[in-house]
């Protein structure tokens, strides 16, 4: 998307009329107040996060690292997030091609959905998949005649992430694809592509940026999210922490490097993702500029 | 390959976009469909395409009855109003992307693919220019990489939406002669659907006059221009003046007066008479004329436009004067068509 017309969402920095521009002690002061605001309320407690965590040293920092339970909560984690983003690529594509690119009956009703999980507590998310899944929920003794388990188990979490971070990929997409409509695709079927071939040349190249920013967001969320996971978790050490839950218990066990050692691995985690996302904003931004609806 | 509309109905939510539309196309004929937004003739393209179903009626190529076929099996080159290149694909890539597409022993090898595309590039005078990316063109090469792209894959019929649009006027009078030159020497059954109705005329062997969903009128650009069926074409078709008139007798009146113009064949009463505004003869004295005074005056290019205020009822009516013609403000003007037509008011 490399249109002229699209190239003015660039912003101007020189076209701010006088009249609009505040006296120089007024700009300051907006100024100040922005980055004070920031430094205490961001900057600080990254700093801490890290500071916390090497209080005792490098070595210390990376025998908390070490640790059983530790370890275990990383790849469980990472196991998560390698299950819930790619099923919210696969549900937030399809999502958005048919809110996109068909007319139908409860369109409305189906973005309304979309965008519940942002709306609703992550607490309250975790507590449906109890009520559904639990052993007095509405599944509870079908699944376990079945031998099933979900709570307090891998399945749970990562329904619970899938819910969670559900929005992500779709919002971004549906923007993206009711902007550039259905003709590209009408041009690869009259070129005598069929379905498939028409998703996989045409329209997916057509929003990859987009897509590929709706995964960062989602697969940040899917790694941090604490609410709706604790809820489904359990807690078991080494079987069902996560990395967020496992912050917790250590802090709690007033273990701070351990806590904030696995704490800063989170943070570093946001610090790449937001690198990443300014990467992808500066050099795609036109065609992300279109969904940037949260 | 010929073309054949029978009865075609089209509804969207039961809205009616066309009402039993026939139309026959000749095989590698050139032929445009003229009439304002709303008049159905881009959902008519896109019925041809197989782009949408009709609700009722057929489509025929050929023998052939294509209306349950799909796009990709009627094998129509399609292009786009606003040419829908693909945006990530270079020039080339864009042209090929149609045999790339096709299966099996269909599909030719990477290298004649990307010969067929030079080859088109070649015929749409756009060499050297493969590697580029639409973002990298103009307007008018676009148009023609999407035209290259559309005739990549040997299609049977060539359907082109709007096909000027989006150029300004000096690239599209270009483009125009160029369609023209490429048609000729493909001889591809060739529909455009254009609002222009000097593109439609230069452009066209055939004319399709298209208004609220039907067919008006079909035709030459000669039959069109100096022989409108209705009052639509010859209102929507070049410059035209109207007046509100009664027959009687076998002649036409305006008022109590007869105009000098005989009308044999039309029913007694209220008519509407149609003429061009440059089609008339100026007259001295009135005897058998059309006068009025002039209302208002303005120089068009060439020609001075004059309305004129005709009888009591102060009705207004344009005609076309020389230049040096001494008519100003309030003097008196008498004329006669000199072809005309009359239609049931």
């Amino acid at each position: 998307m490399a249109d002229p017309e699209i190239k003015s969402y660039e912003p101007h920095h020189e076209s701010h009329s006088a009249a609009v521009t505040e006296s120089r002690p007024a700009r300051a002061a907006l100024m100040l107040l922005a980055f004070a605001f920031l430094g205490i309320f961001l900057l600080l407690p990254l700093i801490v996060v890290f500071k916390e965590a090497f209080a005792k040293g490098v070595g210390t920092y990376l025998q908390s690292l070490a640790d059983a339970d530790t370890r275990s909560a990383i790849r469980l984690t990472l196991l998560v997030a390698a299950i819930s983003v790619p099923l919210n690529i696969i549900f937030g594509i399809s999502a958005a091609w048919a809110i996109a690119k068909f007319e139908f009956k409860g369109k409305a009703f189906l973005i309304t959905l979309i965008d519940l999980p942002f709306s609703v507590s992550p607490v309250i998310s975790g507590l449906v998949y109890v009520l559904l899944f639990g052993a007095q929920g509405l599944l509870g003794a079908w699944l376990k005649a079945n031998g099933i388990v979900i709570l307090f188990a891998v399945p749970g979490i990562v329904l619970a992430t899938v819910f969670v971070t559900f929005p992500f990929v779709a919002r971004e997409l549906i923007p993206l694809m009711q902007e550039q409509g259905t003709g590209d695709e009408e041009a690869a079927l009259s070129l005598g592509a069929n379905g498939w071939q028409t998703f996989w040349y045409v329209t997916l190249p057509n929003v990859k940026w987009g897509l590929l920013y709706g995964v960062l967001l989602c697969n940040a969320r899917a790694m941090g999210e604490f609410g709706a996971v604790s809820v489904v978790s359990g807690h078991i050490r080494g079987l069902t922490n996560t990395m967020p839950l496992h912050v917790e218990i250590l802090y709690n066990e007033y273990n701070a490097v351990g806590a904030f050692a696995v704490a800063s691995l989170l943070a570093g985690l946001a610090l790449v993702t937001l690198v990443l996302k300014t990467l992808l904003e500066m050099r795609y931004g036109a065609e992300i500029a279109a969904a940037r609806g949260h | 390959m010929e073309v054949r509309v029978a009865n075609v109905r089209k509804e969207f939510d039961r809205f009616p976009a066309l009402h039993d539309v026939s139309l026959d196309i000749r095989s590698g004929e050139l032929i445009a469909l003229l009439g304002p937004s709303g008049s159905g003739k881009t959902t008519l393209l896109r019925l041809i395409a197989g782009l949408e179903r009709p609700t009722r009626g057929k489509i025929f190529f050929g023998d052939e009855d294509a209306s349950q076929k799909s796009i990709q099996q009627r094998n129509v080159g399609f292009v786009f109003q606003h040419y829908a290149l693909f945006r990530h694909m270079t020039v080339a890539d864009n042209i090929g992307f149609g045999l790339k597409v096709r299966h099996g022993a269909a599909r030719p090898p990477a290298q004649e693919i990307r010969r067929r595309a030079s080859e088109l590039l070649d015929l749409v005078q756009l060499s050297g220019l493969e590697k580029r990316y639409p973002a990298q063109l103009s307007g008018g090469q676009r148009q023609r990489v999407a035209l290259a792209r559309a005739m990549a894959i040997e299609p049977k019929v060539l359907l082109l939406d709007e096909p000027f649009g989006a150029l300004d006027a000096q690239v599209r009078r270009e483009l125009r002669r160029w369609l023209r030159e490429i048609h000729d020497a493909t001889g591809h059954t060739t529909v455009f659907v254009t609002h222009d109705q000097e593109e439609a005329l230069e452009l066209a062997d055939r004319v399709v006059v298209m208004s609220q969903g039907r067919i008006e009128q079909v035709g030459t650009a000669d039959e069109i221009y100096d022989t409108p069926n209705s009052p639509f074409v010859y209102g929507f078709i070049g410059e035209s003046s109207t007046l509100p008139v009664k027959v009687e007798g076998g002649e036409v009146w305006i008022a109590d007066r007869p105009i000098g113009l005989p009308a044999p064949d039309a029913a007694d009463g209220p008519a509407k008479l149609f003429f061009r505004p440059h089609d008339i003869d100026l007259l001295d004295g009135c005897s058998g004329c059309i006068a009025g005074t002039v209302a208002a005056s303005r120089r068009v290019a060439g020609t001075r436009r004059v309305e004129l205020e005709i009888g009591g009822e102060r009705q207004r009516v344009e005609i076309e004067l020389p230049v040096d013609h001494p008519a100003a403000q309030k003097s008196r003007v008498a004329f006669r068509p000199r072809r005309w037509k009359l239609f049931p008011a």
